[in-house]
């Protein structure tokens, strides 16, 4: 059995006529990588502020790692890196995490040994005595990353994490990210690049204003399938035998020719992929090429907001 | 009771690496380097020419040090509206709190912590200066004015009261809309003690009782006028010889309702910043 850290029923939030957050009805389980999506306005960061206590929510009810909005035992295992994060620019790296190292209510060498283990993860070790005012950006969304982290938590938020960061900022994010999965931490992720979101997430769900409009489980079965396409003759140049052509619409569904020799189906699951192959090679027929691809969340975003949205 | 001392620790960074107590510390020295040296050439004049009795000379130099300590109070005053005014409003303006309200702790630390760490600078600049000012005031003529650890304190309740309000009215306006209502409170209460103090002079029943209001209102210039009283010998406050003797000497009620008043307006900041969206 899986344990659930957080649980959301029809939580909403109202700023006077601005409806910002209609419905949120969610579940997490403990371990997973959670990407919430969306676009800009769509009401991610208030739902976050509002599982973080930050904001509190006009209605519906919430629980996280089993206590009630806001707790203070519960928010002890929690960890949060907002967006554009900003922070006392005026002290050294090393004092902003031993400052928020204290207010977890860490203290005394095991403050101190896990300030230097996290300034090495995040590749601040060098920078841990200078200012924060001087970092750049990558450097502050770093040190941001490693206060989040600092207690252990057990779920930790991170309001688009990457944007702004550039190729090396991001693997080392997405990096982190894995390595929490690893230790069991839940990864709740808001985000709208959909790239770093595939790579990272286990399931996503796609919020329109306010509202999750659908959950989706990041495996190929779930988002639709593998599309393959396959170029291939038959024996000697000629044409491909009727035979193998009903075989192959027996394998997979919307079976197209787009020309003789080319042909697209769509198969369940990854592991179809290599059978396939083995398959066409032993009737004979001469293979050209077999490419497999999956449709990118880009795809299924697109799909899932339909084409009412306009750029936010 | 950690992550309180933590806050007021962190807030005292601030002001320490934003230079500001470097800046008091600066000009507070400035304003008694310039203090001692208008006494001492005062009292050079005084021995020199104008032969005086021993109570004409205490009666002068009684004004002095109230003047001085009048500068010290306007000064105090200043620091305790100021230095506060964007602890909390421009930290949420920037979205620095939103990472530390998301920490255990609960945010009626975060206020009582920020306001423990400004209280204390403002009353460590109040006793440099006032201190410092009463110090050289005994050392160049070996005058002490009567009452200061009465009138002390007042003057500490005064820039309590101010910074008080200074700290809960960032909780809920931006960083000017605070600046702007505290001194305008501040200002209210200064127009409020004159008219009643000019009331009572002539007899003036109603433009005394608006300044009593405007005290209740803003207790902070009743309380200067209550210290001032205490730190002056009788028979300057009862001839009303200078500006700092009162002619209506705001009661004891009125430290009563200052302290409330600190209280209160805590309690306002802690109310607002809870529920508070950051």
């Amino acid at each position: 059995m899986t344990d659930t850290v957080l649980t959301t029923r029809g939580l909403h939030k109202r700023f006077d006529a601005k409806l910002a957050v209609a419905d949120l009805s969610l579940s997490l389980r403990q371990g997973e990588v959670f990407g919430f999506l969306g676009p800009n306005g769509a009401g991610k960061t208030t739902s976050l502020k509002m599982l973080l206590g930050l904001v509190t929510p006009s209605g519906g009810s919430a629980t996280v790692l089993g206590a009630p909005l806001g707790d203070l035992h519960a928010r002890a295992r929690m960890g949060f890196l907002p967006e554009h994060f900003r922070f006392h620019d005026w002290l050294t790296g090393r004092e902003l995490l031993r400052y928020h190292g204290r207010l977890y209510g860490m203290k005394g060498p095991h403050l101190e040994a896990r300030i230097e283990t996290l300034l090495a993860r995040v590749d601040l070790l060098d920078a841990g005595e200078r200012a924060v005012r001087g970092y750049s950006k990558g450097m502050l969304q770093r040190v941001g990353l490693a206060q989040a982290i600092l207690n252990h938590p057990a779920i930790v938020f991170l309001d688009e994490p990457t944007s702004g960061l550039d190729p090396l900022g991001r693997r080392l994010v997405r990096d982190v990210i894995k390595e929490l999965r690893e230790q069991g931490t839940t990864v709740f992720l808001n985000s709208h690049l959909l790239g770093e979101v595939e790579a990272t997430c286990d399931r996503v769900a796609f919020v329109k204003e306010g509202r999750i409009v659908r959950e989706l489980v990041l495996a190929a079965s779930a988002m639709g399938g593998v599309e393959v396409e396959i170029r291939l003759t038959g024996p000697g140049g000629g044409p491909v035998p009727a035979l193998v052509r009903d075989e192959l619409a027996r394998r997979g569904e919307d079976l197209v020719w787009s020309e003789p020799g080319v042909a697209r189906l769509r198969v369940a699951v990854d592991d179809a992929v290599p059978a396939l192959a083995r398959w066409l090679v032993g009737t004979g027929v001469e293979l050209h090429g077999l490419t497999a691809r999956r449709p990118s969340l880009e795809d299924v975003f697109l799909e899932v907001m339909g084409d009412d949205q306009r750029p936010g | 009771m950690s992550s309180l001392l933590a806050v007021a620790e962190n807030t005292l960074r601030e002001a320490v690496r934003k230079r500001v107590l470097l800046a008091a510390l600066v000009f507070g020295t400035a304003f008694l380097a310039l203090f001692a040296l208008g006494i001492s050439s005062v009292e050079r004049d005084m021995l020199k020419h104008a032969p005086m009795s021993l109570m004409q000379r205490r009666l002068f130099l009684n004004f002095v040090v109230m003047a001085g300590l009048y500068a010290v109070n306007f000064l105090t005053v200043m620091t305790a509206a100021f230095m506060p005014v964007d602890t909390l409003s421009g930290e949420i303006a920037s979205g620095v709190m939103q990472t530390v309200a998301a920490k255990p702790v609960r945010r009626s630390t975060i206020v009582l912590g920020k306001w423990l760490a400004y209280w204390l600078v403002v009353a460590g600049y109040l006793a440099l200066l006032a201190g410092g000012a009463l110090a050289i005031m005994r050392g160049l003529t070996g005058f002490t004015p009567p009452h200061i650890e009465l009138g002390l304190p007042l003057m500490l309740l005064e820039a309590t009261v101010i910074l008080s309000l200074s700290i809960a009215g960032g909780t809920r306006l931006s960083t000017i809309a605070n600046g702007v209502a505290v001194f305008g409170l501040y200002g209210l209460a200064f127009l409020g003690s004159w008219f009643e103090q000019i009331g009572t002079l002539m007899n003036n029943g109603s433009a005394a009782t608006l300044g009593t209001i405007t005290s209740l209102l803003m207790p902070s210039e009743a309380l200067w006028q209550r210290a001032a009283w205490f730190m002056q010998p009788p028979i300057m406050r009862d001839l009303h010889l200078t500006p700092f003797s009162p002619a209506s000497l705001p009661s004891e009620a009125m430290v009563w309702w200052a302290l409330g008043y600190v209280l209160v307006t805590l309690a306002f900041a802690l109310v607002g910043f809870r529920k508070r969206a950051l």
